[in-house]
């Protein structure tokens, strides 16, 4: 493949991730207020265009035409650069995520996969641990004792879940014996084959833990509007607010598609009666009940309090998931 | 050729990115600004280490330091609410030439040293062939796990020393506030 050809088809791949994710966030955003209007008894928004269809254009029109309001003790360009240090992070995410097996499209062979390093899982921590620094900064800029507290608060929660995090997936990585997360999606074939079912602590130490990587309800502290107005975005509106709301729900996406590569089999068919729905739908089915499982926690479940959450995540999740490591070591040990 | 111009860019650029970085880490007098500059030398220094194809160095490289240790020293800035006017006082310390003469003797005898333990800029060739994947996850556990096994398990014993040090400055005996 020569060097023109492979710049072109990666700016193919980098335009479609990027076209396809935020269009999701954005009916993510319409999804989640349906589901959560069903779940209290109340329809929602339903009036832009059919069903309310359109109801996340008329968000963005609304979001970029509001007035830009900078609030006058916040601090220089960190002010200004925080929502786009959020946002950066969430689709970064997306480029070692595996939608399809190797394609040919007229003639040309590739991967469905941005980059298929052989660290995709160690990539994966890495970009999603500096999306912290948008938080971070947003709260701390913003001149406001709300933002600061809402900034140290997700600051902090990130720290204490990022060691159970890593740990909930060395599990999966000790049976696997790769990083590389087309390599793990290859190894989970069928329905039995899922390394969920090889490692159901593993993923629901991770899931939690995602949950409040990405600071969603039960773990929204961050935001808590109950004490704090709304956190970290207090002081922000117009686009800039908008910036760090798309950053939230890339995010989710994101952690979605991860869980569903390392533990639901990302774009394999998990029947062999339903081969005949190509793969790359099938990736998007799997991260659909994904997002369909935010929502409904968040429907459901009320919030922490602060200090549960800390005792939570150091107490609980931390020792579970390094006993399912230590498990895990130990029976490949001895089968081997 | 191509494809090799472009390595060439990226790695001047992210080179130049770690070092400006470094610098203005120190020349700041506000410290979250400070934090942020470090982060941007680690992180540029991560790209070199994703050229060099050590990926695995590269990850941990912004997994512990980007990710956990710049997030830390942010949030003590922000909890205590640092500002550059409550730190800097120029004429305390040391005067500004003693700081510099110190700066220097350290920086030269760390270019000495790695000039002279890897041989840099007299046989360039030698980085070409390094050991294959020599940042990659196997050969740096293959090496962790053996060769310097008691290393390791000091350091983690040290680590553990810190921990429980720290644990007991915090503590607060029963009854004080």
């Amino acid at each position: 493949m020569d060097y023109l050809q492979f710049a072109l088809i990666s700016l193919i791949k980098v335009v479609t991730i990027v076209g396809v994710v935020l269009t999701g966030c954005a009916y993510m955003t319409y999804a989640e207020r349906r589901i959560v209007a069903l779940f209290q008894q109340r329809v929602g928004p339903n009036l832009a265009g059919p069903f309310g269809l359109l109801q996340p254009m008329a968000d963005a029109i609304k979001m970029i035409f509001k007035e830009d309001i900078r609030p006058a003790a916040a601090e220089g360009w960190f002010y200004n650069l925080a929502p786009v240090i959020t946002f950066i992070p969430a689709l970064l995410t997306f480029t070692v995520i595996p939608f399809g097996d190797t394609v040919t499209v007229f003639g040309i062979e590739t991967k469905l996969i941005l980059s298929d390093m052989n660290i995709g899982v160690l990539f994966f921590f890495a970009v999603t641990s500096l999306s912290v620094y948008g938080i971070l900064l947003a709260g701390w800029s913003s001149g406001s004792k709300y933002s600061l507290m809402g900034g140290l608060r997700a600051s902090a929660q990130m720290i204490s879940y990022e060691v159970a995090y890593g740990l909930s997936l060395v599990g999966v990585l000790l049976l696997a014996q790769t990083l590389s997360l087309q390599e793990l999606v290859h190894q989970q074939q069928g329905f039995w084959g899922m390394y969920v079912w090889k490692q159901p602590i593993g993923f629901m130490v991770f899931f939690i833990c995602a949950v409040a990587e990405t600071n969603r309800s039960p773990f929204d502290l961050a935001e808590a509007e109950s004490e704090l107005v709304a956190g970290f975005h207090t002081e922000y509106s117009s686009m800039r607010f908008g910036t760090f709301f798309i950053g939230e729900y890339a995010a989710m996406i994101g952690v979605g598609a991860i869980a569903t590569t390392i533990f639901f089999g990302g774009w394999q068919s998990p029947f062999e009666f339903l081969d005949f729905i190509p793969p790359v739908l099938w990736f998007a089915i799997k991260v659909s009940g994904f997002m369909f499982f935010y929502i409904w926690m968040r429907a459901t479940l009320p919030r922490f309090r602060y200090d549960q959450l800390m005792n939570f995540g150091w107490k609980m999740l931390f020792p579970i998931a390094l006993l399912n490591t230590m498990l895990t070591a130990g029976i490949r040990l001895w089968l081997k | 050729m191509e494809a090799l111009n472009l390595n060439v860019i990226v790695f001047y650029l992210a080179a130049g990115l770690a070092i400006a970085g470094a610098f203005l880490m120190v020349w700041q007098k506000n410290p979250v600004a400070s934090a942020l500059y470090m982060l941007l030398s680690i992180v540029s220094q991560a790209v070199l280490y994703l050229q060099l194809d050590a990926l695995f160095v590269g990850a941990v490289l912004i997994i512990v330091y980007a990710g956990a240790i710049v997030t830390l020293f942010l949030f003590v800035i922000m909890l205590l609410n640092l500002r550059g006017e409550d730190l800097v006082n120029p004429s305390a310390g040391p005067k500004r030439y003693v700081k510099l003469i110190i700066s220097g003797v350290v920086g030269a005898e760390l270019v000495y040293l790695l000039v002279e333990s890897t041989g840099i800029g007299t046989h360039l060739t030698k980085l070409d062939s390094a050991i294959a994947n020599f940042g990659d996850v196997k050969p740096v556990a293959e090496l962790l796990y053996s060769k310097y096994l008691y290393g390791f398990e000091i350091t983690s014993i040290l680590l553990l020393v810190a921990i429980v040090g720290a644990v007991i400055l915090a503590r607060r005996e029963p009854g004080e506030n």
